[in-house]
């Protein structure tokens, strides 16, 4: 049962990516980018869904892809003519069949309602369309017989079944020369009762199989009993295809993956030995006059042989094909230099990270000690250190990249999102994104689902004009919400823009006054206003709507970006539109750092906060009040933060004089400048959690252990900062730093 | 040494006795990891007096506690003769700095008395039992509230 289960969890697995492959399709599609092997490929992805569904008896998921395949397959084959709309209820059902699978997988949530629906749409679109374009497979496909079973099934009457399918085995046969080259392989494949039972169909495959090249199928059907005898839901049919030798196994392999339990097939290749083998077998008689001299027959031959057979002796014709499957060489290995991936236990690739982060330190430890020591730079010691040295820089940004990974599946997952909050806001809205390339750190991928999410809803719910004040603003109908990503300087940079009306100014500075988020005359920039939306409880929907009025503000996700190292800012031009910007780190297991020393104490100050250093001088520190300072920089007035007071180092103050002070950026673009006093180096430190064995300090966003093997604290700049600003005698801080603790 | 009980053979149990303030402690040793020498701890911002700070425990980040200080005794100076006792306490390792582990005691589960009921809430919150071992006091130690919560950081100690 238990390896059911995991063989299970791997079919959700794979689901979730055909589920990104077929979104992924359709929307190329929808942009008119995609061409037949797209459709193939969207089709591919429900096929597959459907066929792993039939094995786990998922009949729900099964029935629902079987209706969402049938109308892919007309698509496919031109059947049915791609409209915007056919291609909308197309995406809507992906994402039926995605929360069909979800709810398969853990149960979560199914509106059944909305999934009958989409069932009936795409059957009416199938049959629809369908009934215009029936004759033509008929009068086109003469390669291929006619599998189907109800475009004969009224003419039958009483006509013998066997007369009937022969006759129409004989008028699909190829001529000779149409033949595929010999060395190319041969499927032999016969269904089980089972393969129908699970909702595939033999068509589809052999359909697959002649999408991949030339093809000659021939169908046996000497099983097939008498009418008397046949049972309806029995399989009598069996297949074998001839397949053009550029047509490699493993992708014939994968078009049966599903089906390989529910019938018995072959696939061996038609060697030019295998004449030599037909001699050998016994029968049938009217065969040898088809068949060349052994002798005198080169590579072509048998392969055109064996499918005669099927012709000339349907009671026996697979017997030549078997013994020409045994006779074959070995299926070919998948071709080389395909890619190759593994799935590996997350725990195992941090547990390798964690032993690297370790390398790394000892390492520096080591390379301190041999300082220390006295060696000389040029010693062999030192040489053979530096060549470690660099090893382990690679192996560790080797590991980090097992870690990380495009950013493409979370902005697929946001194009669902446009979908439906469009669909429930009435709002035309195209989701344009760029860079889904970019690489970054799979936790960071995750945790970045939720703030996107919310992110993308407000930019459609609150920065998107409805279609008519868009036309009267000039602008077209259709809102664009634009998703990139981008790395810069060592960080991942996402924005997410909308071409709306840009925040309401006058309305979010009412609304920050009403709530008594500031005072009414307060004096406040653009930028502090549009600030205030990170404000918790802030909102500006004049109703809690359905869409983003879910109790959770823009706060939520600045704290989650927060939570993630990184930082968020917001930028509006009004009638433009809203950009927000998030600034992400590529990994969490790293920190490029300045080492600093406060006190005694060495201090990490993390270099993406960092705008500049500078030496105080005196004529600059001002005393602002009893307990403030602040140091003119170019004119302007900035507060000075003593780290070694903040941190509770010391009680006195440090003197300026004797300090250096570090200009830091937090994430409202406020500068501050935070005094040390001394600045040791620049380094890259691996981020040690100090949450694992003890519990979140205030000020203190992480730690790390330097050369000297002794632990340093990364400073949490924005929380000291903020710590700073809040007046020290106010309780809720000091009572925050004390239970931080 | 040794104090086994008549009854019950089966349940014996090892623990690490350690001085401190001229008194005997021990922790099971089952929760201990590791004994090592101090070396200097990184102090932590903001932190309770009796976290000595934080020390590199082959790659992680150890905080050291400054047991006497916990315990409500004068804080200790610690020199290059005090120990860690590195111990597992919920999947977090502590270190526990004391002055010098005394002694490795096999006790039978029942030879643990339970506290007497004394004044001292320090006592009743940090002791397991009491064991009488050859007219020696030992309070045996329950690690579960050495760290800090932040729920009673501040309240209780300071």
């Amino acid at each position: 049962m238990d390896t059911m289960a995991a063989i299970k969890q791997t079919f959700f697995q794979e689901c979730e990516e055909q589920l990104a492959e077929l979104e992924n399709g359709l929307l190329a599609i929808e942009r008119q980018e995609g061409d037949l092997e797209t459709i193939n490929a969207v089709f591919r992805a429900v096929h597959s869904i459907k066929g792993g569904a039939g094995a786990f008896g998922l009949d729900d998921l099964v029935r629902f892809a079987h209706t969402f395949e049938t109308t892919l397959d007309l698509m496919r084959s031109n059947e049915l003519e791609i409209t915007p709309g056919l291609v909308k209820l197309m995406l809507r059902s992906a994402d039926g069949l995605a929360d069909l699978v979800r709810f398969s997988r853990d149960g979560a949530d199914l509106d059944r309602a909305r999934i009958a629906q989409l069932n009936g749409e795409l059957s009416r679109a199938a049959s629809g369309e369908a009934a215009a374009a029936h004759p033509e497979p008929a009068a086109q496909a003469e390669p291929e017989p006619a599998f189907e079973g109800e475009p004969t099934a009224d003419e039958n009457g009483f006509t013998p079944i066997r007369f009937s399918l022969d006759d129409l085995l004989g008028g699909g046969m190829p001529a000779f020369d149409e033949a595929p080259a010999a060395g190319g392989l041969t499927v032999r494949f016969k269904p089980k009762p089972e393969l129908y039972a699970k909702a595939n169909d033999a068509v589809v495959l052999l359909r697959e199989l002649r999408r991949l090249g030339e093809t000659r199928i021939a169908c046996d059907t000497s099983d097939v009993p008498l009418l008397t005898e046949l049972d309806p839901e029995g399989a009598y049919l069996s297949w074998s295809v001839d397949l053009d030798p550029a047509i490699e196994e493993s992708a014939v392999r994968e078009i049966f993956e599903f089906v390989v339990f529910d019938c018995d097939i072959d696939i061996a290749s038609q060697p030019a030995p295998a004449v030599e083998a037909l001699p050998e077998l016994p029968e049938p008689a009217p065969v040898a006059e088809a068949r060349p001299q052994p002798a005198a027959a080169p590579a072509p031959a048998p392969v055109v042989e064996a499918s005669n057979v099927v012709q000339l002796a349907p009671e026996r014709e697979m017997t030549p094909t078997e013994t020409l499957i045994k006779a074959g060489q070995t299926p070919q290995p998948a071709a080389a230099g395909q890619q190759t991936t593994i799935r590996v236990d997350l725990d195992r690739v941090d547990r390798l990270i964690d032993l690297v982060g370790e390398l790394v330190i000892n390492q520096s430890m080591l390379a301190q000690r041999v300082t220390e020591a006295g060696i000389a730079r040029l010693s062999e010691v030192a040489v053979g250190l530096d060549d470690l040295e660099h090893l382990t820089r690679e192996i560790q940004d080797s590991v980090m990249a097992i870690r990380a990974q495009p950013v493409r599946p979370i902005f697929q997952r946001m194009s669902r999102v446009v979908r439906e909050v469009a669909d429930m806001t009435g709002k035309s809205v195209r989701l344009v994104t760029e860079g889904e390339g970019c690489e970054v750190d799979k936790t960071v991928i995750e945790r970045l689902a939720d703030p996107l999410t919310h992110m993308i809803r407000n930019a459609i719910d609150h920065g998107l004009e409805k279609p008519e004040d868009r036309v009267a603003a000039g602008k077209p109908e259709q809102g664009i919400v634009r998703m990139t990503a981008a790395h810069r300087s060592g960080r991942v940079i996402i924005e997410v823009s909308d071409d709306g009306a840009g925040i309401n100014r006058a309305r979010v500075r009412e609304i920050a006054v009403k709530k008594g988020l500031v005072e009414a005359n307060a004096q406040l920039s653009d930028g502090e206003i549009d600030d205030l939306i990170f404000h918790p409880g802030f909102s500006t929907a004049n109703s809690i709507s359905d869409v983003s009025g879910r109790g959770v503000g823009m706060d939520v996700v600045k704290r989650s970006i927060q939570a993630l190292g990184g930082r968020i800012s917001i930028s509006s031009k009004p009638g433009r539109g809203t950009v927000f910007t998030l600034s992400l780190p590529l990994t969490l297991a790293v920190l490029d750092g300045m080492v600093v020393t406060v006190s005694g104490q060495t201090l990490v100050v993390p270099l993406t906060a960092i705008v500049e250093t500078l030496q105080p001088k005196k004529q600059d520190v001002h005393g602002l009040g009893d307990a403030s300072r602040v140091i003119a920089i170019r004119g302007s007035f900035i507060p000075l933060i003593d780290i070694g007071r903040e941190l509770g180092y010391r009680e006195e103050e440090a003197d300026p004089l004797n300090s250096v002070a570090i200009m830091v950026e937090s994430e409202n673009r406020s500068q501050s400048a935070l005094l040390v006093d001394g600045i040791i180096g620049q380094q890259q430190v691996v981020i040690k959690s100090l949450e694992t064995n003890y519990g979140h300090v205030f000020g203190v966003a992480a730690a790390t252990i330097l050369g000297d093997g002794r632990v340093a604290v990364i400073l949490d700049v924005d929380a000291v900062v903020a710590g700073s600003r809040a007046d020290a005698g106010r309780s809720d801080i000091s009572n925050r730093k004390r239970n931080a603790a | 040494m040794m104090h086994v009980s008549e009854k019950d053979m089966s349940a014996n149990s090892e623990l690490i006795a350690f001085r401190l303030g001229g008194q005997e402690f021990c922790v099971d040793i089952m929760s201990v990891r590791d004994i090592r020498g101090w070396t200097q701890t990184t102090p932590l911002p903001h932190s309770p007096e009796y976290v000595k700070g934080v020390i590199n425990l082959r790659g992680s980040v150890l905080p050291v506690i400054d047991l006497a200080a916990r315990l409500g005794f004068k804080a200790t100076e610690p020199t290059a003769r005090h120990v860690i006792i590195v111990t597992q306490v919920n999947n977090q390792s502590v270190g526990l700095l004391v002055e010098a582990v005394s002694d490795i005691l096999t006790i039978n589960a029942g030879a643990i008395q339970p506290t007497p009921d004394v004044a001292s809430d320090l006592a009743r919150l940090f002791m397991r039992g009491v064991l009488a071992i050859e007219g020696r006091m030992i309070s045996l130690i329950s690690l579960d509230c050495v760290l800090p919560k932040s729920a009673e950081s501040a309240g209780t100690v300071h």
